[in-house]
């Protein structure tokens, strides 16, 4: 299940890229930023921000998941303990 | 037995079959055809096709071509249950997959002779141009996607969900091999002639052909080892 | 292995902690300005991500020609970090190139080859998810076809004329002009290192539960 949340998850920022990259306007293709004329440019902060804060927000995404997996797998075995012992009684 | 009489002898077994039933190379061919057609339908307008899209309609059709050839050449072997005999016969193991490979590319290769007239004649599009190149760009990209489609079709011989399994594991690892073969296709096709780029791009076809086919020699024999 | 579990652990949360330190200390690049600072964990991303990939490949051989149960472990360990790596990477270097080039996207060489390595692991995920019996083997070879065509994106921009930064950027860095961008790098580069080490780890450790419950659930369908 968490498993197919991942990869769910991964494949939609896969492909939700290229879909947005097909929906920007060609803004002069291969010109430096710099040479745009001043109101076409960018602010830098946000792309940062969004870089280093995606990084940090996955991270912990996929340390929950494996800390999910590793309970999900702990909780089958005590069941699987307590059947055994009930089973040898 | 030598390894290329082998590999030869599983070759002439795969044709004579194929000479009797023609199953494969019938539908094979047919569906390479009317995938050209499809494309032919969605990019001609009015007359005039979209602007380079005759390199990528080419290598499409032969994929899904390839494709679909892939599984059928196997399944016949597990329909057969001929897997195990096959690989129990006192032959080196890569000579069995190089027999297999070989009819693949042979398969491929007549369906490209069909395909390229085609192209060039609904497309506008000059492949004849430089047909050394083009045989080369073509002959070299088709092997190394079969070499790659032939290791994991016979992996899959044995799964339940090979059908699906079969596209998911080929596109993605022979997209190198694709890219390459559209470029250097395109290349060919603009006028005039980007010679220097098609070059390139048959010498990265011919490093990824030497990749992939030692790479599938190499895993073929403890992949198919159960 | 779980001796030396904790210490990585803390090293990594210290470097990773320090690492926005070292970042806004380097001195600003003389075109992109501050946009270029996302160059230290994309790169450093892309060296953990190429670690996870080698790591997936050996192991996967490993799998296959010696049937080692502990290299089908650390394969998808490895896959599944390569994915995750991988993600960072394209996300980080698709933000960076919104400013610097004006678009999310480009198609040439190394960007699409990288997408390409994603989606051979993500498939590989998928192939040990709905492969049913017998993946195990039919993932392994993904590893290794994946792991073979790595080098040949890592030298792509090298080989043709793309937009991406061709690999001599990092030399340019290493010729002590900039110690303090050089130093940066590094430093991410060796912390993102650790972080991969420990989740690693981390991962292993599931697999190797989740092997542990797979025995369980033999001995107790088969009690003799």
């Amino acid at each position: 299940m968490i498993r197919r949340a991942i990869v769910a998850m991964v494949s939609l920022i896969l492909t939700a890229v290229p879909v947005l990259a097909g929906q920007q306007p060609a803004t002069g293709q291969f010109l430096p930023a710099n040479d745009l004329p001043p109101d076409q440019k960018l602010p830098a902060a946000p792309f940062l921000i969004g870089a280093y804060a995606f990084i940090w927000l996955a991270l912990m995404f996929y340390l929950w998941t494996i800390w999910r997996r590793l309970g999900k797998v702990e909780k089958e075995m005590r069941v699987l303990d307590e059947r055994q012992r009930s089973h040898a009684r | 037995m030598t390894f290329a009489k082998a590999a030869f002898l599983v070759l002439k077994k795969d044709f004579t079959i194929e000479v009797k039933s023609g199953e494969i190379v019938y539908t094979t061919l047919f569906f390479a055809v009317s995938c050209v057609l499809i494309f032919a339908i969605a990019f001609v307008k009015e007359g005039q096709p979209v602007e380079g899209a005759g390199a990528g309609i080419l290598w499409i059709a032969v994929l899904f071509a390839g494709n679909l050839a892939l599984g059928r050449t196997f399944e016949r072997e597990r329909y057969g249950e001929t897997v195990r005999a096959l690989l129990l016969a006192p032959a080196p193991r890569a000579a069995i997959y190089v027999g297999k490979l070989l009819g693949i590319v042979l398969l491929l290769l007549a369906a490209e002779c069909l395909l390229v007239p085609m192209v060039a004649f609904l497309f506008h599009a000059p492949l004849f141009s430089r047909p050394l190149m083009l045989t080369a760009i073509l002959s070299l990209g088709t092997l190394g996607f079969a070499s790659v489609g032939t290791l994991f079709a016979a992996m899959l011989v044995r799964s339940r969900t090979r059908d699906v399994m079969l596209p998911i594991l080929l596109y993605p690892i022979t997209v190198p091999v694709i890219i390459a073969g559209v470029l250097g296709t395109s290349a060919l096709l603009q006028s005039p002639v980007d010679e220097p780029m098609a070059q390139l791009w048959i010498w990265m076809l011919v490093s990824f052909d030497a990749v992939f086919v030692t790479l599938a020699l190499w895993t073929f024999e403890p992949l198919m080892t159960e | 292995m779980r001796k030396l579990f904790a210490p990585l652990l803390i090293v990594t949360a210290g470097m990773f902690a320090y690492a926005p330190i070292v970042i806004a200390n380097t001195r600003y690049e003389s075109t992109m300005f501050l946009v270029q600072k996302i160059f230290y964990f994309h790169f450093a991303s892309w060296m953990a991500w190429a670690a996870a990939i080698g790591v997936c490949g050996v192991a996967s051989a490993f799998y296959l020609f010696r049937g080692s149960p502990a290299g089908d472990r650390l394969a998808v360990a490895g896959a599944e970090l390569a994915v995750l790596f991988g993600a960072f990477g394209l996300v980080s270097g698709s933000l960076w190139g919104r400013k610097a080039w004006g678009v999310w996207w480009q198609w040439d060489a190394r960007l699409t080859m990288a997408l390409m390595a994603e989606l051979i692991f993500v498939s590989y995920l998928l192939v040990r998810k709905y492969g049913g019996p017998g993946a195990e083997k039919l993932a392994a070879g993904m590893g290794i076809f994946g792991a073979a065509t790595t080098p040949f994106i890592y030298k792509s921009v090298d080989w043709w004329r793309t937009i991406h930064p061709q690999t001599s950027v990092v030399r340019k860095l290493g010729d002590g002009t900039v110690p303090d961008m050089y130093f940066a790098m590094l430093y991410c580069s060796v912390a993102f290192l650790l972080l991969f080490a420990s989740l690693l780890t981390i991962r292993m450790q599931l697999e190797g539960r989740r092997a542990e419950l797979d025995r369980l659930y033999l001995a107790l369908e088969d009690p003799s």
